[in-house]
């Protein structure tokens, strides 16, 4: 059709979707901050104020974002300037990326043409996003190596090593999706999800891969150097990790990186084990609950509720980050790598392995 | 648009290939290496591979450079310790290979004309699942029997008491 119409429709999903993303990841600098207050019954930031006004401490990130524009760029004595230059972009680069994949909401017909709410539906879906997010294990080696710093390479080395161990768990626990899905293509994964288990569950893949998700979370906590994982910047041991020499606005973009690996983490979380868009019992007509009932929904209902059920998905685990860092200790660095090898890789396998098995007999006897 | 992004990705990795060989700085080196494989998984990608695009970006960029920057990292050469490297006669013998290399692709690509462009679906998951388990199962079970002696080799050196 119009190409004009295409470039139009490409722009506003990058557009809107980049926003969500960024707009959550400053929100998430607050929460982190005021959930941390909360739990441990503090108040929190509350200081910052725009004429009076402190709205719960919500300029709060605006005042960081101020801060570190304004601050020293600075780079250490006997740093490899180049590299060390680089590596918040190759922290930063690969984490906006991720983004691309994931579908915020169900297809849409605009001036009669079909829009998937999709930066890209590419068919090697789940695949793309585990080689972009790989690749965010550079910026932090170059970072920590390039620093010429003590706790900077141990944080690096650490991290990095981390990274690369429980990518091979999260790579092998989400295979039994792909197999009940019978895709990777994650629009395909969320529409599989629609339908009913048993008539009375929907069919997310929370229920149909128990094992798969509790090894999904714990790998995707792992890859995100997040407590109880967050080896790689163990204040008491590492200062701040691979980061501990950088300021200002390099310093940023490593905390941008992370925040955004963090939402972008609990939106796959929400596409691949929570239905992404779909909303229980939802179809496109409306509600049908299990024996017999169903309530008539309008179609742009529908699509709100879809987008919604999405956002909130997403912001639930976006909160499970705080809560989890506020409450589990953070373990010691022999036992990270002895759960990522010994316990979690085995399951995984053995997880393929039973899938494999029930959806044989499940083809082979039709029940 | 095609062949403007293939001789696009084909001059970039082409061009990082050169690098990765001539810089100085092994950290560079390492570098250039990705984008050269990040340049080639583009080409699989205009060829409809996705599925080898996305393996060639997850297990070669993602996962055995960074095997080769932990080394880097971890010996670690000040940059007025690298050793420096003089013309010899080795050096001669590479440039003269690389000549007759690029000299012999010429001559063969001016008998060969350019293949059509695979079906959309050739290069999917399924496509590329559905051969390996059928026309190429004896190949794909004796690399994996090679990747079996391999970790078990792995293991038996790196272990001092089994």
């Amino acid at each position: 059709m119009n190409p004009l119409f295409d470039i139009a429709v490409s722009v506003a999903r990058i557009a809107v979707f980049f926003a969500f993303v960024f707009g959550l990841v400053v929100v998430m600098t607050w929460v982190e901050r005021k959930g941390a207050a909360y739990i441990q019954d503090r108040r929190g930031p509350n200081r910052a104020s725009i004429m009076g006004v402190t709205l719960f401490g919500m300029f709060h990130p605006l005042a960081d974002a101020l801060k570190f524009l304004f601050k020293e760029d600075f780079i250490p004595d006997g740093a490899h300037r180049l590299f060390y230059q680089l590596a918040p972009m190759f922290a930063l680069a690969p984490a906006i990326l991720t983004m691309a994949v994931v579908p915020f909401g169900p297809p849409v017909t605009i001036a009669g043409k079909q829009v998937a709410l999709h930066i890209a539906d590419l068919n090697v879906g789940i695949l793309y996003l585990f080689a972009v997010s790989g690749m965010a294990v550079y910026g932090i080696v170059l970072a920590g190596w390039s620093s010429n710093s003590k706790y900077p390479l141990l944080g690096g080395l650490r991290s990095s090593a981390q990274m690369i161990s429980y990518e091979v768990s999260m790579g092998l626990s989400v295979v039994g999706i792909l197999m009940v899905f019978q895709s990777v293509q994650l629009s395909a994964i969320v529409r599989g999800q629609g339908e009913l288990l048993f008539g009375i569950l929907p069919r997310w893949g929370v229920f149909v891969q128990p094992l798969g998700f509790i090894l999904f979370v714990t790998a995707l906590y792992a890859e995100a150097n997040r407590t109880p994982f967050d080896l790689p910047e163990g204040e008491s041991e590492l200062v701040a990790g691979y980061h501990t020499e950088y300021a200002s606005f390099k310093f940023s973009m490593f905390m941008m990186a992370e925040y955004i690996h963090l939402v972008v983490g609990a939106a796959v979380l929400a596409t691949l084990f929570f239905g992404g868009w779909q909303f229980p019992y939802l179809g496109d007509s409306g509600f049908a609950f299990p024996g017999g009932i169903s309530v008539a929904v309008p179609a742009w209902a529908v699509f709100l509720l879809r987008i919604g059920s999405f956002v909130g998905k997403t912001l639930f685990f976006c909160w499970l980050y705080v809560w989890v860092r506020w409450t589990i200790p953070r373990f010691r660095y022999d036992q990270v790598m002895r759960l990522g090898w010994k316990v979690m890789l085995p399951l995984a396998l053995a997880n393929i392995f039973v899938t494999g098995i029930v959806l044989l007999l499940i083809d082979r006897g039709g029940f | 648009m095609e062949p403007i992004l293939f001789m696009l990705f084909g001059a970039i990795a082409v061009g990082g290939a050169i690098m990765v060989v001539t810089r100085k700085h092994p950290m560079a080196s390492a570098l250039y290496l990705i984008l050269t494989l990040f340049s080639v998984a583009a080409l699989f990608v205009l060829r409809q591979a996705h599925f080898l695009a996305a393996i060639q970006v997850i297990v070669y960029a993602g996962a055995i450079v960074v095997l080769f920057i932990f080394v880097i990292m971890l010996i670690n050469v000040p940059e007025n310790r690298l050793p420096v490297e003089r013309a010899t006669v080795m050096r001669l013998l590479g440039v003269i290979a690389a000549g007759l290399l690029i000299l012999e692709t010429a001559l063969l690509a001016r008998r060969f004309a350019m293949p059509a462009a695979p079906a959309a679906d050739s290069g999917s998951v399924q496509a590329v699942g559905r051969a390996l388990f059928t026309d190429y199962l004896l190949a794909f079970e004796i690399t994996s029997v090679l990747l079996l002696a391999a970790v078990i080799g792995a293991i038996t050196l790196a272990k001092k008491k089994i």
